[in-house]
């Protein structure tokens, strides 16, 4: 019985077991990679993408709950013809990836994070974006929430 | 500035004894004196292996490193994997530069897992930095180096090497070579004096007749000449692309999903494993009923290992509930009663004891002492690296052959890992380097069980095989940084100066070639005092300096209180006047308004600690609030690394360093119990997130000039102490072991 839902715009009848996390589906049986994992309980947010436009860690949601909704991971942030999202695009100028294994769901909290506040303040993106970057990218990342926003001010003087 | 004497504090060890981490270099110093020859950058036999295995049609390979295609394509190999730290970037920047190369031509790859691509440019680094005699080093012929990195499967990426070993010795002068040959081959097809020809974007330009000759023109016939050994640097008033930020090869694809890891590596039939390994290490798999995961759907086999069960399955969530469905016994290898606090207590007993295992230092510390010196304890935990990408490591054996994928720090000593367990011929097996999720030490080669664990597997299963740690498995199964416990002692005379320092430790192994005390006292003790667990301990970014950097900087910031005076006075009167210590140390005392005001509930706190040849000095302002917890309002951080290849990817690696230090201070540890860790995730192994990280970080780069020091990690070693100091200042309350989050709470 396969779970219908939609995956970056585009319809998908899922046949994973229904207690299988949606980030094993969106990896394994999807083929779509830059979703990660980290710690499989929530903590990391490395899995992190959009469930009907909320920041979801897709690790600890199993599939059948996403029946019927509308998910967007990392892969389908660019426009149709591969334009970078905004997001993306100040994550590059701000250089802010090392390792880059976290980040994939860093701008997914991001952008989330964008979507529901315009231009968020400090004290918002302190209480959003939880989740964990080892290499310590946390001032670059602040800086490029603040860049892509307009808030340039902010992000020349954020960090560094 | 200074009335003490001027000698040299860092004194010979004594004796030393104990497993050495980087057995490699004991190798390298018996080598020195071999042969004193000229010197080229790659041997005959190895360019001709690389040659074969990278160049395609219309490519042309120069020096084992560098291939230059008739399309004008530049692809550079690198033997260090870029974990994050920007290195290959940097790396990529030099050998362009001296190549006059065009940058937007320029693509760099992972250097093939083969001994022929062994890291010549390492093995010569460190061999200068073991024996001090960097002339004679570079005196001994590339041949014999190249020999003694393959025979070591020197591949490695650690110890803040790959730009100012890898780069400054093989990178710039392959970069340089090549360009001489190009304008050779140049000065010969346009029939005009080699002087005459300028480089520029890829292209040999001679002005006069205003004609040009592309690289891709030029590379099948330069490819041929014998590249010159010796070539002369530029000046770096010349550069264009070194001491540039420029962006990083490696990003775009880290912000798209594209980036493949080796957790993200796939092919057809292929199937996904998980593991748990005894969780008291050095127990072994005494037995394990199989049939409940085997009633999971999609599971497909449980193989028994010696010391681990692993569980073979269509996928990771059909993998990891089959083996959380079994319930395996494990012997505990006589371990159970091994915990935290008998460590500790084993630590106490040792120094108590004082027979120490290694010694160095100089002067006459007891008489120094005198009857009533200062003396304090410090003990700080276990750490885990939390790499964000756990293990994952694809192999497949087929028709004799055994191909294995994923990151490690070490490609070559993998691929030699694989051969050894798999019992095949060196030919017979490959592995393929991808990106990596981060390491921090976790990949180096002494510690690399699961390339073991995945070659068992896949030689006996007929298909390809992912085997995956959990989270779980990774914090219970780590190569930690050492618990370590350490008692300092000093005595410190009426006009405020240091008479005798001693630093006792208690750890598995000596931290000597980390432990670079800066001061200048008339005495001075190092003692190391080994005491081994059952947990395998490793490197830990920045190696034992953060341990040591924590027990000094807290230490002299104690001496400094009891004597009365300012902790950047006292630290300024035991520094060498016009040292690059005492610069660095004035420069941050200035940038971060040291003895100025600071907001109610604050304070300041000030370490100053080298390592791998950089010196970082780090202020921290920081409150504790109520519940005892610190917050951290700002950091200003001063570096000298002698110069830098990439300033923004350079200051990236300080940032997020200091960030790696103050998590670790603050939240980090592994605890054991009955010899097991009692530690199972990120939800109990607490890392610094962004809402607790310092708000301002004000990093300032000085340049001396000096020889290049490394930078991926000698960020991270002052902010622990500068934290704990600046809670002093703030609270009056000493921090002595770590976290600070432990005693917060109880």
């Amino acid at each position: 019985m396969a779970i219908q839902t939609s995956i970056n715009g585009k319809a998908v009848a899922l046949s994973a077991e229904p207690d299988t996390p949606l980030l094993w589906v969106i990896r394994e049986e999807l083929g779509l990679t830059g979703t990660k994992f980290g710690c499989g309980v929530a903590a990391c947010g490395a899995c992190t993408v959009h469930v009907d436009g909320e920041p979801t860690r897709s690790c600890s949601v199993p599939v059948s709950d996403v029946a019927g909704k509308s998910i967007t991971t990392i892969e389908g942030l660019k426009s149709a013809d591969g334009t970078l999202h905004a997001v993306q695009k100040a994550w590059i100028s701000s250089q802010v990836p090392q390792c880059g294994y976290c980040q994939s769901g860093q701008i997914m909290a991001a952008v989330a994070l964008i979507e529901k506040t315009g231009r968020p303040s400090d004290a918002q993106i302190d209480e959003a974006m939880t989740n964990i970057c080892r290499c310590g990218t946390y001032p670059r990342i602040r800086k490029a929430i603040h860049a892509a926003t307009g808030q340039a001010a902010k992000a020349a003087e954020g960090a560094v | 500035m200074t009335d003490t004497p001027t000698a040299d504090s860092a004194a010979a060890p004594i004796k030393r004894k104990g497993v050495k981490r980087r057995a490699f270099l004991i190798g390298g110093v018996a080598i020195v004196g071999a042969g004193l020859f000229g010197i080229s950058i790659a041997d005959s036999n190895a360019a001709k292996d690389a040659k074969v295995r990278i160049a395609g049609k219309g490519e042309h390979v120069f020096a084992t490193w560098l291939k230059i295609g008739e399309d004008d394509s530049i692809t550079i190999y690198s033997p260090h994997t870029d974990i994050g730290q920007g290195s290959n970037t940097g790396l990529a920047q030099m050998l362009a530069e001296e190549l006059d190369a065009a940058w937007d031509q320029v693509r760099l790859v992972s250097a093939p897992a083969e001994p022929s691509f062994a890291n010549v440019g390492l093995g010569r680094g460190f061999l200068g930095e073991m024996t001090g005699q960097a002339a004679i080093v570079n005196g001994i012929p590339a041949s014999f180096l190249s020999f003694i990195a393959r025979q070591m499967n020197l591949q490695i990426t650690g110890g803040s090497t790959a730009l100012r070993f890898t780069g400054q010795q093989t990178f710039q002068k392959v970069g340089a070579a090549t360009r001489l040959a190009l304008i050779e081959t140049a000065a010969k097809r346009l029939n005009v004096p080699a002087a005459e020809l300028t480089t520029q974007d890829s292209r040999v330009i001679h002005a006069k007749s205003s004609r040009a000759l592309r690289y891709g023109e030029l590379a099948a016939e330069a490819a041929t000449l014998s590249l010159d050994n010796a070539p002369k640097l530029k000046d770096p008033a010349q550069y264009r692309l070194m001491r540039q930020s420029m962006q990083r090869l490696d990003i775009p694809a880290k912000v798209d999903g594209t980036a493949q890891y080796g957790m993200d590596f796939a092919v057809p039939d292929m199937r996904v494993a998980t593991i748990m390994a005894a969780p008291v290490r050095g127990g072994k798999l005494t037995s394990v009923d199989t049939a409940p995961a085997l009633a999971i759907k999609g599971v497909e086999k449980v193989i028994k290992l010696d010391d681990a069960v692993a569980v073979i399955a269509k996928g990771y969530w059909p993998a990891i509930s089959g083996l959380r469905a079994l319930s395996p016994s494990f012997s505990d290898g006589g371990n159970a009663g091994i915990s935290t606090a008998s460590i500790f207590t084993a630590h106490n007993a040792l120094i108590a004891k004082g027979k120490a295992d290694n010694e160095a230092g100089e002067g006459d510390v007891k008489a120094g002492l005198g009857a009533k010196p200062i003396e304090a304890k410090y003990q700080v935990p276990f750490l885990h690296h939390a790499m964000m990408e756990p293990f994952a490591l694809t192999a497949h054996f087929k028709d004799g052959k055994l191909n294995i994928w994923g990151g490690m720090q070490d490609p070559l000593a993998t691929k030699m890992a694989a051969v050894e367990v798999s019992g095949l011929d060196a030919d017979n097996v490959t592995f393929h380097p991808m990106i990596i999720g981060g390491s921090f030490g976790r990949r180096l080669p002494m510690y690399m069980e699961i390339v073991s664990q995945v070659t068992k597997l896949a030689m006996q299963l007929p298909y390809p095989v992912k085997l995956i740690w959990s989270r779980e498995e990774e914090v219970a199964q780590g190569a930690y940084r050492p618990q370590s416990s350490a008692v300092l002692t000093a005595s410190v005379t009426d006009k405020k100066r240091i008479a005798a320092y001693q630093n006792d430790y208690a750890q598995p192994e000596s931290a000597e070639d980390e432990t670079v005390f800066p001061y200048i006292l008339p005495a001075v003790s190092r003692r190391h005092f080994a005491h081994v667990s059952n947990q395998n301990t490793g490197a830990w970014r920045s190696v034992n300096s953060t341990q040591q950097g924590f027990y000094n900087e807290s230490f002299m910031d104690e001496l400094a209180h009891a004597a009365g005076e300012d902790p950047v006075v006292f630290r300024r009167n035991h520094l060498q006047a016009g040292s690059r210590h005492l610069r660095v140390l004035d420069e941050v005392a200035a940038r971060s308004g040291w003895g100025t005001p600071v907001p109610a509930g604050r304070g300041r706190g000030v370490a100053l600690v080298e390592s791998f040849k950089t010196i970082v000095a780090q202020v921290v302002e920081a409150s504790a609030g109520e519940d005892g917890m610190p917050k951290v309002h700002k950091v200003t951080t001063v570096v000298d690394a002698g110069s830098i290849v990439n300033p923004d990817a350079a200051m990236a690696q300080i940032e997020g360093g200091t960030i790696m230090g103050l998590s670790s201070a603050i939240g980090e540890a592994i605890t054991l119990d009955k010899g097991a860790v009692q530690q199972s995730n990120l939800s109990d192994y607490l890392l610094l997130k962004m809402a607790q990280s310092p708000l301002v970080q004000d990093i300032h780069f000085l340049n001396s000039g000096a020889d290049m020091g490394g930078i991926g990690e000698p960020g991270v070693p002052p902010a622990a102490p500068a934290l704990a100091n600046a809670l002093f200042a703030a609270t009056g309350k000493r921090v002595r072991n770590l976290p600070i989050m432990t005693q917060a709470k109880g």
